[in-house]
């Protein structure tokens, strides 16, 4: 079969993500039934938002018939967080064509966790393996949702705990992220940033993290370099 | 259906496209500074730390078990990433223990 290959690497490397995103997106479908919302609805949002934290927030701004532009406002603040990630990203979607405004509509924090956590070979298409990515962990998403929406009053399975997949993504792709560049600044700026954040703003902590961090990355821009250039330097 | 709601979910998904979409906006027609080229860099690591805290937010430090939960399952999916190196061997193994943990399966 035609890009194989691709499919194999991208559906290995979105295990992961299928376990939170079938559970989290099933909770969604879950809470949007338990407020007597049709199942269509769920699948819609679900498609065309395509936002965790979003989602479970927007059932709250339907419930309470906030307007538009409270809803516009909300919206921009709770996501704003992706507009880093397509920075790190411009090379990599440069030459992707027609899949772009897929590959950026599906651009959720563990699709790019994974797209810039994992290494892939080199003999397989980049473009191909990340559009397979996108669309499992996509379908995931959606299909957990439909199940939660037309099933979950029903379902007695004890999921408690299963979202700290999750989690445990981002402690492994952190750990193969050090494991690429032997550099600890980058980390321990992370760690003070979010202690930081969570001290002052407590669960609203993720915009104020990235914030501190890129003012700490910049103060720290020449030593971060100067570390690489001699880790480099060391390893010919 | 109501209009009222299928507008909010158009208004959801256009800003939320936006937010995904802003760099790629930016930076359609002229290439990067080189301070995006530093942050294409030194980004990924940042933001993955970052994420790590933000999943484990809502551990509450003021009651019993006072976040240990949390702690044991990071700190299994870091032994099990050490030690076999296989990143699904780690996530599940990690992910399993902080169920059994959750769900008392240790009588606890």
């Amino acid at each position: 079969m035609r890009y194989s290959k691709e499919i194999k690497t991208a559906f290995r490397n979105s295990i992961p993500v299928m376990m939170g995103y079938l559970v989290l997106g099933f909770a969604f479908g879950v809470l949007m039934a338990s407020n007597h919302y049709p199942w269509y609805l769920s699948l819609v949002m679900s498609l065309f938002i395509y936002a965790g934290a979003l989602q479970f927030a927007a059932v709250g701004f339907l419930g309470a018939k906030l307007g538009f532009a409270d809803i516009a406002i909300a919206s921009f603040f709770i996501n704003v967080r992706q507009s880093f990630y397509g920075l790190s990203l411009l090379k990599k979607f440069k030459d992707t064509g027609w899949l772009k405004p897929y590959l950026i509509h599906t651009l959720t924090d563990e699709t790019y966790a994974v797209l810039t956590g994992i290494k892939i070979p080199e003999d397989i298409s980049q473009k191909h393996y990340t559009l397979f990515l996108s669309l499992f962990n996509h379908s995931y998403w959606v299909t957990g949702s439909l199940l939660g929406a037309l099933f979950g009053v029903s379902v007695h399975f004890d999921s408690r705990g299963v979202a700290f997949s999750l989690t445990a993504l981002f402690v492994v792709l952190m750990l193969e992220q050090y494991k690429n560049r032997q550099n600890i600044i980058p980390f321990v700026i992370g760690a003070i940033a979010s202690i930081f954040a969570l001290i002052l703003l407590g669960k609203n902590m993720l915009l104020g993290a990235i914030g501190f961090s890129l003012v700490m990355l910049f103060a720290l821009r020449a030593r971060i370099e100067k570390n690489s250039t001699a880790k480099a330097g060391s390893d010919e | 259906m109501n209009s009222y709601i299928i507008s909010a979910i158009v208004v959801m998904a256009v800003v939320n496209y936006f937010t995904r979409a802003l760099p790629f906006l930016f930076f359609r027609s002229h290439m990067p500074p080189k301070f995006i080229i530093f942050l294409e860099e030194w980004f990924p690591p940042v933001i993955m730390t970052i994420l790590v805290f933000y999943s484990l937010k809502d551990i509450d430090f003021q009651s019993a078990p006072y976040g240990a939960y949390e702690l044991l399952g990071v700190a299994g999916t870091v032994g099990l990433h050490l030690l076999l190196k296989n990143y699904l061997v780690s996530i599940f193994g990690g992910t399993l223990l902080y169920m059994a943990l959750v769900q008392g399966w240790f009588g606890v």
